[in-house]
């Protein structure tokens, strides 16, 4: 059974076609990284998942309801979406604990003793229980990262999307945000994440996706995208995101050597 | 001695403190302080605007103000919300509402609201008396002013705040009151300060409204006490009343910007 079913997706920006037919489907517990160039739509596909973007065309199904039915009850479904954005997002002007219960007490309804629990229970999955007090300008980018996460998953989400969750961050706070990751996906949450972390892909995905130019180019396990790429675009991709200090001149075609 | 470059520059600053020094001690000198402080600094002239200086005058332009912000701030809050609405006709209210009394005079709208209404229906009253037309006739210009700055406040956060708390399932009109409109007002509490020293000064306005000896404010107190002394002192102690108010309000944006500023 498939949590996301995407199909014939199309978004254009005014005369800038971003995703040009897109067909996708994501199965119940599975993590899905999407990987490509910048420019290659992969944030706008994740975005027209929860609708943060109103596609152009086609149709996004998420569990059993269609999410681009006009009639569709949007905030319900979001609801069961968890999502993480590069930036952290979270509300400045609430503390961590607050920034993680607001939703469950505004959205879901629920008291405030039992939201504090929810709460803390994921700040702990989280391993910021600690910090429950602490306004997010105090925190590192990592821990604001994962206070994000844990806002996400006290709404206890069917489903996590990950748009560039390390990308705004220190080279060194980097792991931390990514073994939360992969504990969620031990524990069989359904994600999919957009991602330039390659040898997270490659180590938690259950299937990589590689867009580029607005359409996906070629998807399978990851040994077989990683170990062995049968498009050109995406062996190209590969080799300047893995071996960046090997990328020759003639590649781009710069003469500086000579 | 050869003159450096260093010990120029310390001989320029020191001959400009001292011809500043000079021109002050001449204007001392020149004064008359006797005529000056018979006419501006009278001690009884000044003891005998109290306690109704402050229990009446002062009070009724703290009063004054108070309601006015109270209902510019309202209005202000829907017309900025107006103005960044999706519906067009509501976008069209708020801007021609805000253009219009952003650019008239407070005073017209006073005379407006205080002669002009009544006028128009006789038989129709504002209600509240003069302090209801003092709070219409003040507060629908600041309402202008203060749109905007609130609609600057609500752009200044961050998109990635409604995307967020949208994503978490809350509705606009949730997401707005619960995390936007929280961070907005933060910050435009400065700006909204000083629009409160403004609307301090603008009560002073109040006096065309034909106030009596209870609704009375500051300068029109103070006017009143000139006429009867026949002594300007009144006026002096008006000033220093009206600073009263506004010089802990100046302090308290200086505050709060110090505060915003560490924050970012």
């Amino acid at each position: 059974m498939s949590t996301i079913e995407i199909s014939n997706l199309h978004k254009s920006f005014a005369k800038l076609d971003v995703l040009r037919g897109i067909d996708l489907s994501v199965g119940t517990g599975e993590v899905v990284c999407v990987i490509g160039p910048s420019g290659s739509g992969k944030s706008t596909l994740l975005r027209c998942v929860n609708l943060l973007e109103q596609p152009t065309s086609g149709t996004v199904r998420v569990g059993d309801v269609e999410v681009t039915d006009p009639d569709c009850d949007i905030d319900g479904v979001r609801r069961r979406i968890g999502m993480v954005f590069q930036q952290f997002n979270l509300f400045g002007h609430l503390t961590v604990r607050e920034n993680v219960t607001i939703a469950q007490r505004r959205v879901l309804k629920r008291s405030r003793a039992e939201a504090d629990r929810i709460a803390l229970l994921n700040l702990e999955r989280v391993g910021l229980a600690d910090k429950a007090g602490s306004y997010p300008a105090q925190l590192s980018g990592g821990q604001q990262q994962r206070v994000a996460i844990a806002r996400a998953l006290a709404m206890d989400p069917q489903l996590m999307l990950f748009d560039e969750p390390t990308s705004a961050l220190d080279p060194e706070l980097v792991g931390e945000v990514l073994a939360v990751m992969r504990g969620l996906a031990a524990e069989g949450m359904t994600m999919l994440v957009v991602t330039h972390e390659m040898a997270f892909a490659r180590e938690v995905a259950s299937r990589v996706v590689f867009m580029d130019g607005g359409v996906v180019v070629e998807q399978g396990p990851p040994a077989e995208v990683f170990g062995n790429p049968r498009e050109d675009r995406t062996k190209t991709f590969l080799h300047r995101v893995l071996e960046p200090t090997s990328v020759s001149e003639s590649e781009i075609g710069a003469h500086l050597s000579e | 001695m050869k003159l450096t470059r260093r010990r120029r520059q310390r001989l320029a600053r020191s001959a400009g403190y001292v011809v500043f020094a000079l021109v002050i001690l001449a204007v001392v000198a020149a004064a008359d302080w006797g005529t000056l402080s018979e006419a501006f600094f009278r001690l009884d002239v000044a003891r005998s605007m109290f306690p109704e200086a402050i229990t009446v005058a002062l009070r009724n332009t703290v009063f004054y103000t108070l309601m006015a912000f109270a209902f510019g701030l309202a209005l202000g809050l829907v017309l900025a919300l107006m103005r960044l609405s999706s519906v067009l006709p509501y976008r069209w209210f708020a801007t021609a509402y805000i253009e219009l009394f952003r650019g008239l005079p407070a005073l017209l709208v006073l005379f407006m609201v205080g002669y002009g209404v009544p006028l128009a229906f006789p038989d129709r009253e504002i209600p509240g008396g003069v302090y209801g037309s003092v709070t219409l006739g003040l507060g629908i210009t600041a309402a202008a002013y203060m749109a905007e700055t609130i609609r600057a406040g609500i752009q200044a956060v961050p998109k990635g705040q409604l995307e967020a708390a949208r994503t978490l399932g809350m509705s606009h009109t949730r997401a707005m009151i619960s995390i936007i409109l929280p961070q907005a007002f933060r910050i435009v509490i400065p700006p909204l300060t000083n629009e409160i020293i403004l609307l301090t000064k603008d009560t002073s306005l109040v006096y065309v409204l034909g106030v009596t000896s209870t609704t009375i404010e500051l300068t029109k107190f103070a006017g009143d006490a000139l006429n009867t002394r026949v002594n300007p002192t009144p006026l002096v102690v008006a000033g220093l009343l009206y600073l009263v108010i506004t010089l802990p309000l100046g302090q308290v944006v200086r505050y709060l910007e110090r505060r915003a500023a560490r924050e970012r």
